[in-house]
């Protein structure tokens, strides 16, 4: 074990795996010289060279357009979209093109491509710096979607999305990058796609999260344990597929949900979520779901006011498991 | 025209089943003549009809469950002609279709609606609705700790675990509860089990309809199996002694107590004095506890025509021998003729089970639950006997014990068993 920021995750599983399997490349805006804005490939071009760290044009439909035909000639490409709030252009190429290969092609051609990119606010980056994009997505069959937080996960997930012969779609919340460090096994090792984690277990609520939530959700089951209430945190880690049988498992223990997503509330990851338990186990909720997101508001704004009243705290998160413990 | 409604029989119950029409439409009918059967849990009662005249409409056909207070049957004066078939019985869908009760001149009453489930406006969870009717609650029981003093689910649990709850019949109002959509129909322990695959029937076999009471019998079994961990026991009891007691003393008993001099009054009291040495053979599991019944109520299985039931002599060891051989007398003739009430079927503590009277020599009994044992009783058989070293000829009689081991080790049940055995071999009139 050896303890890593989430960042350092990343960057080691791109690492590695771009020493072990020469099919794989990186290709985004900054990711050559510049070492990726995040500094997560720095030293990449001078060990792996320009024809595998290819600085690319301020063109993200390019970018995965030809990560896609790589991908589909048998390379093992990682587009990099520089921030998740660019990556609208390359909408058609991810829905309309690499998640539909495998069966367009009646599983001739699979797409394994990875599409990385940084996510989510409370690092102050204002209305084009601080969005969360999973929602537009996970509507999409053919697409994983990946939201680890921490360093482990980020590494073994990353490590089992370069190895997947799917698109994977991996979302990385640029505020874990520095702030969350931890233990991460040494050498080669992966995280399944598709597997929740259970973060935090508890017996008198479950909260459904994923991404930077999961450290501010165990943080305010941490702060509600003194009064008295067990709350259970349930790591999604993976959005597409998700794991069906551990959201239903603690519903079953605790019998109230509780769903934090940053991202905004109207049809975003917590209306699945909700719906999968009314279909499946109605009969074993004790109060009505709750769900603490983001506000139906078009961004987040700049003003640290208007961060802190668009990011969920572990103080809000922490309110609504009292009321619902107390239902 | 009059309607007839559903019953209440039994301040907890809130639906019936009509189990067999005693009249047929157009068929006259006097006041207070015996109209339809009606089943409640274990109880199957003939209903009078509460007016003379004509059976002009079923409503609710053999086997269909409706709310207490549903129409069941319409009656018209004196040779009124029977309503037209086209009009086909509302009540054969499920019971959340249930007819409204109509008054006699048509009109839908509110007053007297079927009252489902939640007195004041009480809400209640999903879940909260499925452990009280898997665990036959009475929810207005408890007292709440939610919201508003809402139920909870862990307070349904809590009560679950602290033994308040009892598998009495008169606790049969889980079904109040909610007016249940068919699907969440399922018995206890069937959430448990996998039902296991049944070709549908073939030429030539028939089928037999569920009544309510088969229905009760297979839940309690089912329960009982999947969730009491059975040990058994047998000891063989020489009843020489007692067999030449009871044939000086049953002539002269017949005349004085008016019933029967039999083994089973016997049996009952050494059974009471056994328990009340070993009292933790009187006992239910709880969960987190172990609930030591102070009183002594002794369940007697009694076959009737399409199943069993096992009326109760409350604090049979209080009783004297004639006392305890007029209450079977008493109890069985009820079941038999199923007059019984809930009350005389509720709160046993222990079983006794008479399997020797159709010939049985072993049986391994299922206990009946939340009791911790059932005993039986089986036939009193002459065997050689080894006595004093020479063998004899002797009336044997095997006494089997079911016993819950979450309550009980070997140990206390063996000596428990070994006291009513000493208790029969010694028997000289007051055990």
């Amino acid at each position: 074990m050896v303890v890593k920021t989430v960042l350092e995750g990343v960057r080691d599983a791109i690492h590695d795996e771009m020493k072990r399997d020469p099919r794989v490349f990186i290709m985004g805006e900054d990711v050559g010289p510049r070492g990726n804005v995040f500094l997560i490939t720095k030293g990449f071009l001078e060990e792996f060279g320009r024809d595998r760290v290819i600085d690319t044009p301020l063109a993200e439909a390019s970018i995965v357009g030809v990560a896609v035909g790589a991908a589909m000639m048998g390379m093992r490409p990682i587009a990099e979209i520089q921030f998740a709030d660019f990556i609208y252009p390359a909408y058609n190429q991810i829905v309309g093109e690499a998640a539909k290969i495998r069966y367009r092609t009646a599983g001739g051609n699979t797409c394994p491509l990875v599409i990385r990119t940084p996510y989510g606010g409370g690092v102050r980056g204002a209305l084009s710096h601080s969005v969360s994009v999973e929602a537009l997505f996970y509507h999409v069959p053919g697409l994983k979607i990946c939201v680890p937080s921490t360093p482990a996960d980020a590494q073994g997930m990353l490590t089992s999305a370069i190895r997947d012969e799917d698109p994977v779609l991996f979302l990385e919340h640029k505020r874990t990058y520095r702030l969350i460090k931890g233990d991460v096994p040494d050498g080669d090792f992966t995280v399944p796609i598709g597997k929740a984690d259970v973060a935090r277990p508890g017996k008198d609520l479950s909260v459904i999260t994923y991404g930077l939530m999961r450290h501010f959700a165990v943080e305010a089951a941490e702060k509600v344990a003194t009064e008295g209430i067990d709350a259970e945190v349930i790591d999604l880690r993976s959005i597409r597929p998700m794991d069906r049988a551990a959201i239903l498992d603690s519903v079953r223990k605790t019998r109230r949900v509780l769903i934090v997503h940053e991202d905004q509330k109207f049809g975003g990851v917590g209306a699945e979520v909700s719906a999968i338990i009314a279909e499946e186990a109605l009969f074993e909720l004790d109060a009505p779901i709750r769900r603490v997101c983001g506000p139906d508001v078009p961004a987040m704004g700049y003003a640290k006011e208007y961060e802190e009243a668009f990011m969920p705290s572990p103080d809000r998160i922490a309110g609504a498991m009292r009321e619902l413990a107390e239902f | 025209m009059a309607t007839v409604k559903m019953p209440q029989l039994g301040e907890t119950v809130t639906e019936g089943t009509v189990g067999r029409w005693l009249k047929k439409v157009g068929e006259a009918v006097a006041k207070y003549e015996p109209l339809l059967e009606v089943e409640t849990d274990k109880v199957a009662s003939e209903i009078p009809s509460p007016f003379a005249g004509t059976l002009t409409k079923i409503l609710v056909e053999e086997g269909t469950t409706v709310p207490v207070g549903a129409a069941v049957c319409e009656i018209g004066e004196a040779g009124a002609a029977p309503a037209p078939r086209s009009s086909e019985p509302v009540a054969s869908a499920a019971p959340a279709s249930t007819p409204q009760p109509v008054t006699s001149n048509g009109e839908r009453t509110i007053s007297d609606r079927p009252q489902v489930a939640t007195p004041d406006g009480v809400r209640y969870s999903p879940v909260v609705r499925r452990l009280a009717r898997e665990h036959r609650l009475d929810l207005r029981q408890l007292s709440g700790s939610g919201r508003g003093g809402r139920v909870t689910a862990k307070d349904v649990l809590h009560h679950v675990e602290s033994g308040a709850a009892r598998f009495s019949p008169a606790a049969q109002t889980a079904a109040s509860i909610s007016a249940p959509a068919p699907m969440e129909r399922v018995t206890p322990a069937a959430a448990h089990v996998k039902p296991v695959p049944v070709a549908p029937p073939a030429e030539g076999d028939t089928t037999v309809r569920v009544t309510q009471m088969r229905k009760t019998i297979a839940e309690h079994m089912v329960l009982s199996k999947t969730t009491i961990p059975h040990a058994w026991s047998m000891v063989e009891a020489d009843l020489t002694d007692l067999v030449k007691w009871r044939e000086r003393e049953k002539e002269a008993f017949k005349t004085r107590e008016g019933v029967n001099l039999t083994y089973l009054p016997v049996v009952i009291l050494a059974v009471c004095a056994a328990l009340r040495e070993f009292p933790m053979v009187n006992a239910t599991w709880a969960g987190d506890k172990i609930i030591v019944r102070k009183q002594i109520n002794v369940g007697i299985a009694v076959d009737i025509e399409d199943g069993l039931v096992v009326p109760v002599i409350k604090d049979a060891d209080h009783m004297s021998l004639s006392g305890v051989a007029r209450k079977i007398v008493d109890l069985a003739g009820k079941a038999r003729n199923r007059k019984l009430t809930l009350e005389e079927m509720s709160d046993g503590t222990i079983t006794v089970d008479n399997t020797g009277a159709l010939g049985s020599i072993a049986s391994y009994p299922i206990i009946n639950p939340p009791q911790a044992a059932i005993i039986t009783t089986e036939a009193i058989v002459k065997r050689p006997w080894v006595v004093n070293d020479a063998i004899a000829i002797r009336s044997i009689m095997n006494l089997c014990l079911s016993l819950d081991h979450r309550v009980l080790d070997g140990s206390v049940a063996s000596r428990f068993l070994q006291s009513v055995k000493h208790r029969l071999e010694t028997f000289t009139g007051s055990p």
